[in-house]
């Protein structure tokens, strides 16, 4: 309740921000993973550099692609009609972000840097083959969703590195889905399983998959993905992609006190069974 | 004749206040320079504290001291046990209001830091070095109470705070000889955080020329405080003044009085300048009261066609590291009292072991033992229904005390005070379809769904309740309530009484009974309360006694005023007392009805005063004292319908439905929501609420992130319908219904998931029956 002193900036720019970076802080943007951790002082930056109204990370584009700025919240993401035709699991999944007041103010760019493993976006952005954009001291460099996570709370983002936005391919032509089994308590990922399938005619000609929550991180699935890939995405398939995706996230696993591990596997199968057939709607 | 006031659903008058934000609670109230309170609180459940430093804490900017035990010495007493309950061996360890020399529970206080600024104070309370020596922590109350358990409290051998069991064994011993089947469970109520929505708060102001201490505080009984604060402080009662201001709810977790409260009063005497203290959420996990936390080993027997004969239980609570305000009482009177239910139960036993543990101390939440006794009673009949192979619904059919109407006595030594078990279950079963569901239970397992229906039929003890009584069980205090109905001048009514509300909405119910034996318009009646300089005695706001027994209180206080009203309107229309009528607040001679004296006629006349009749007083008020002349039981029935997806363990609430007796309802709104927070709450606790400690006694459920507070979507609409049994010694017939849903709801719930899991082999899983437990336990029954 009672954060550590701090100082607070507000940057007008990515320059600015940057900049501000170098001499140390912490980019603010909605606050609702940092403030937290501040007021229970798990983190106590000495400079808070707020992010939130640099013009260059707003918005939501699609001109053949999607590029998200990293500072659209999850309700604008949501919301999106543009997000919604071209990757409607992002959509979904940010639409089930916490609650009202969470997905006003939480950011695409803030969820992704913070990494907390119960959180919905980046299971999507696993499986749709998302791309993050990054621009740091020393230049922009561009880093696949999959190999920006890590690790709990890790990233690829090295110190003083800024998200400006993300990238993703238009999945228009792909049936694509989000479904998550809310933690009752928190509400954020118990698991949570993003698909993106092609169909051609009856048979799935790809599946793309991606497990989180249960996860250290979000992981993407090899084993499920080739159980569907080929088949009419029938009972069969669907079993036997229910339990390859578990041992696909058998290395990752995480679980808490109310929600171990083991639960958390087997539950991948079943919320993979259940996002296909959102997908297929 | 106007609509009657009184069985009128109008809106809570607290309610824009309180939604709009305007609401004044404790930490809103400012006063200049005012000091803030940190506590360095101790991170570990139990340990020997070998040194503090506070030198670097003391030396930083807006700190204006840092004490600790040491510094108070004998300044402040130890926080007293107030519920000593008789024949139990009881041991009341010292529980000072820093630790000294040794830490408890993970938050036990050991130094409090005052700053100018809140941020402040907690820096400087980082800053307090404290070495300790940890030692093994105990956080089950059985394994506390066991061999080779750490002692935790030199004076309390082997952890055992008391042992309770006032009824006959060998009598016990002999039913269940005599009885056909025993089923038995070991049951764990866990323990819950009671989460009120306002955390605790408390601000101290000491005037040294006067020597008066004003502590504003969240409490749901300032009165209570009063007495503590001053004995804990040694100022004289009439020094001491506690103000409830707005309180954001308590349901139990505000009546004690803790160690914070007593220290902003030091503090505040100590340096002369008022003192604040507010918690965290965190530290509301950490160190208010928690509920329950029983391990209980009970049994029931019965014969094969289905007649009870009997209930035990041997009931390890835990007390956590002291015994709190009331904590002595809950596991023992508030429950083992209450094993019959509603039930022709001729023979209960009930041994309650008090035990100290390294977890917070545990105190009244919301039903306090009732919950806890309804559960087991309602479980065991389950067991017995499976067991002797009788539908459940019909096992308690069959067991229903028959209707009475005015006292009735039990086994368990109390009188009921009336009731009609059999029509509120009769009632509920009907609503629910009982019969149907079960045909569409059997349809729904050929196709491999699992729908399970759980009955709870209940009778609680609330509306505390007869001092006489509450003396004889070692409750230190009356139960008793006091009310001031005071008419201005004007005809505005100021009704000032002793027990403190917080949420219940009594603000308006008490208007109601005033206004329909008065007949003043209810929007021109003030209910005062929470200050006890300006409120007159009372016992406070818990155990569903406020309508009951204040509610009493200003009922008899009114009718004094409506018979001083009506010699005056008498005298004053030159006409015989016994000539005078009246109807919604207006005076008649009898045959001459355009000659009238309007209520508000007659307060001003009682004002004035120039026309008194002889003997008469001025003034228009009246007061009254009220002690009940025993509890009162509500009852009732409450069904659920869950269905279980044995896939995932989830468990989807579909139906809920209540039928619950308080006597005439005043305000059939103000009812309905005090069922459905009850339910809530009860619900939660079978589904999902539950402390988690590690081994260390380290609290692992200490945010709202692991601790799962109930969530509106897992509720369907509730269909709620009512009974009306009228106590027959209350003066307007009303019982309580602040936790009759608590009570009743747990074992509903519980009882309907374990039937839907009967097809499945599962018998048993311990509260909160999450996904993953309900998940594993049917793959265990699988396997
Ligand atoms: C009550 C509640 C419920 C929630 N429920 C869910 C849920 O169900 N699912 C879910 O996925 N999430 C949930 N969240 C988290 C929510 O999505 C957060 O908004 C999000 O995790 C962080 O976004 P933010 O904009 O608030 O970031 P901040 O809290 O401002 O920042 C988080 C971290 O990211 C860094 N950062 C921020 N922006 C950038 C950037 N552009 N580049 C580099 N670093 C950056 C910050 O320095 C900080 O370390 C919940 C949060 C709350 C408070």
């Amino acid at each position: 309740m009672w954060p550590n002193k701090f100082d607070y900036l507000r940057a007008g720019s990515v320059a600015e921000a940057l900049a501000s970076a170098a001499d140390g802080g912490k980019f603010l943007a909605g606050g609702h993973s940092l403030l937290p951790a501040m007021k229970l002082r798990l983190d106590s930056p000495e400079q808070l550099i707020d992010i939130g109204r640099i013009p260059e990370l707003q918005g939501i584009s699609a001109n053949g692609a999607l590029t998200i700025g990293a500072a659209a919240t999850h309700a604008e993401i949501a919301a999106s009609s543009d997000v919604q035709t071209m990757c409607a699991a992002l959509a979904s999944a940010c639409g089930q972000v916490g609650d009202q007041a969470v997905r006003n103010f939480g950011t695409i760019g803030g969820n992704i840097a913070h990494a907390d493993p119960a959180s919905d976006p980046p299971t999507v952005l696993v499986a749709c083959g998302a791309t993050v954009n990054i621009q740091g001291a020393d230049g922009a460099r561009s880093v696949a969703a999959q190999d920006f996570f890590i690790d709990l709370f890790e990233t690829a983002l090295e110190d003083g590195e800024l998200i400006t936005s993300l990238s993703l391919p238009n999945c228009s032509d792909c049936q694509c889905a989000y479904v998550k089994f809310p933690h009752p308590a928190s509400r954020y990922a118990i698991v949570g399983v993003a698909v993106c399938l092609k169909m051609d005619g009856g048979s799935c000609a790809q599946a793309d998959v991606a497990v989180g929550g249960a996860t250290m991180k979000a992981v993407k699935c090899a084993g499920a993905e080739a159980a569907l890939t080929g088949t009419t995405l029938d009972d069969a398939a669907l079993s036997a992609a229910a339990e390859a995706v578990k041992a696909d996230i058998a290395d990752d696993l995480i679980g808490d006190i109310a929600y171990p591990e083991a639960y958390r596997q087997q539950m991948a199968g079943v919320f993979l069974k259940r996002a296909v057939a959102a997908a297929q709607g | 004749m106007t609509t009657r006031i009184f069985g009128s659903g109008i809106k809570r008058r607290e309610d824009p206040r309180l939604i709009t934000g305007e609401a004044r609670y404790t930490d809103d109230i400012k006063l200049p320079g005012v000091l803030h309170m940190a506590v360095v609180r101790s991170p570990y459940a139990h340990a020997n504290i070998l040194s503090i430093d506070s030198s670097a804490a003391e030396a930083m900017e807006g700190v204006v001291a840092v004490y600790t035990s040491e510094d108070i010495g004998d300044g402040l007493a130890g926080l007293p046990t107030a519920w000593l309950i008789p024949d139990s061996d009881l041991k009341t360890p010292e529980h000072p209001a820093l630790a000294k020399g040794k830490v408890r529970y993970v938050g036990d206080g050991v130094a409090i830091v005052l700053a100018d600024d809140r941020y402040r104070a907690q820096d400087a309370a980082d800053a307090v070095v404290v070495e300790y020596e940890e030692l093994p922590a105990v956080i089950d109350p059985e394994e506390a109470a066991g061999e080779g358990a750490p002692l935790i409290h030199d004076d309390v051998e082997g952890n055992i705070a008391f042992t309770w069991a006032p009824f006959d064994e060998e009598a016990s011993n002999a039913a269940f000889e005599a009885a056909d089947v025993v089923v038995s469970e070991r049951i764990l109520q866990q323990r819950l955080l009671p989460t009120a929505m306002e955390p605790r708060s408390a601000m101290a102001q000491y005037n040294a020329a006067t020597e008066e201490l004003t502590l504003w505080c969240t409490s749901q009984n300032p009165h209570i405080h009063r007495f503590i604060i001053s004995a804990v402080t040694g100022l004289n009662e009439n020094k001491v003044r506690v103000i409830a201001p707005e309180v954001g709810g308590g349901f139990g977790s505000k009546i004690p009085c803790y160690p914070d409260e007593a220290l902003v009063s030091w503090a505040a005497i100590k340096l002369g300048v008022p003192v604040k203290w507010t918690e965290t959420r965190s530290e509301n996990y950490l160190i208010t009261i928690h509920g329950r936390d029983h391990v209980q080993h009970v049994e029931m027997a019965a014969s094969n066609d289905g007649k009870i004969l009997g209930v035990r239980a041997t009931v390890y609570a835990g007390m956590g590291g002291y015994l709190s305000t009331a904590a002595p009482g809950i596991p023992t009177i508030l429950h083992g009292l209450l094993y019959v239910g509603p039930y022709t139960i001729d023979s209960v036993y009930c041994k309650s072991i008090g035990v100290m543990t390294n977890g917070t101390p545990t105190d009244a939440y919301r039903g306090a033992g009732r919950p806890e006794a309804t559960f087991l009673l309602e479980r065991m009949v389950d067991n017995v229904a499976r067991e002797i192979g009788m539908d459940p619904a019909e096992l308690r059919r069959r067991n229903l005390i028959p209707a009475f109407e005015d006292g009735h006595d039990v086994a368990a030594g109390l009188t009921y005070d009336s009731g009609d078990y059999p029509a509120a279950f009769e009632k509920a079963l009907d609503m629910a379809g009982y019969g149907d569901f079960r045909r569409q239970q059997k349809s729904a397992e050929a196709e491999g769904r699992y729908l399970g229906i759980g009955v709870t039929a209940y009778t609680e003890m609330c509306g505390l309740g007869p001092s006489q009584v509450a003396g004889a069980v070692g409750f230190q205090g009356g139960l008793w309530e006091s009310a001031t109905v005071r008419v201005t001048p004007t005809g505005k009514v100021q009704a000032l009484i002793g027990a403190s509300p917080h949420g219940q909405g009594s603000e308006t119910t008490l208007a109601q009974i005033i206004a329909d034996e008065l007949g003043f318009p209810v929007d021109d009646i003030e209910v005062i309360h929470g200050d006890t300089t300006e409120t007159p005695m009372g016992w406070g706001t818990y155990g569903s006694r406020t309508t009951p027994v204040t509610g009493a209180a200003l009922a008899q206080a009114s009718r004094k005023l409506k018979d001083k009203a009506r010699a005056l309107a008498a005298h004053l229309m030159e006409a015989n007392v016994d000539d005078i009528e009246y109807a919604d607040g207006s005076f008649s001679v009898k045959g001459s009805p355009d000659q009238a004296q309007s209520i508000q006629d007659v307060a001003l006349m009682a004002h004035l005063a120039w026309n008194m009749p002889e003997g008469m007083d001025p003034g228009f008020e009246e007061s009254q004292f009220y002690d009940p002349p025993n509890f009162v039981y509500p009852f009732g029935t409450h069904i659920a319908i869950v269905e279980v997806h044995a896939e995932t363990g989830e468990i989807d609430l579909q139906r809920y439905i209540a039928v619950d007796d308080c006597g005439p309802q005043i305000n059939p709104e103000i009812v309905a929501g005090q069922i459905h927070g009850g339910v809530v709450q009860g619900v939660a606790q079978a589904l999902c609420e539950g402390v988690v400690y590690d081994d260390n006694g380290q609290l692992l459920t200490g945010s709202m992130m692991d601790y799962c507070m109930p969530k509106a979507d897992m509720f369907p609409n509730f269909e709620l319908g009512e009974t009306v049994t009228p106590s027959p010694h209350h003066p307007v017939g009303v019982k309580g219904v602040g936790e009759t849903g608590t009570i009743a709801s747990t074992p509903t719930v519980y009882n309907a998931v374990l039937d839907a899991l009967a097809p499945l082999g599962v018998n048993q899983i311990d509260m909160p029956l999450t996904s993953a437990k309900v998940w594993s336990a049917i793959q265990d029954a699988r396997s």
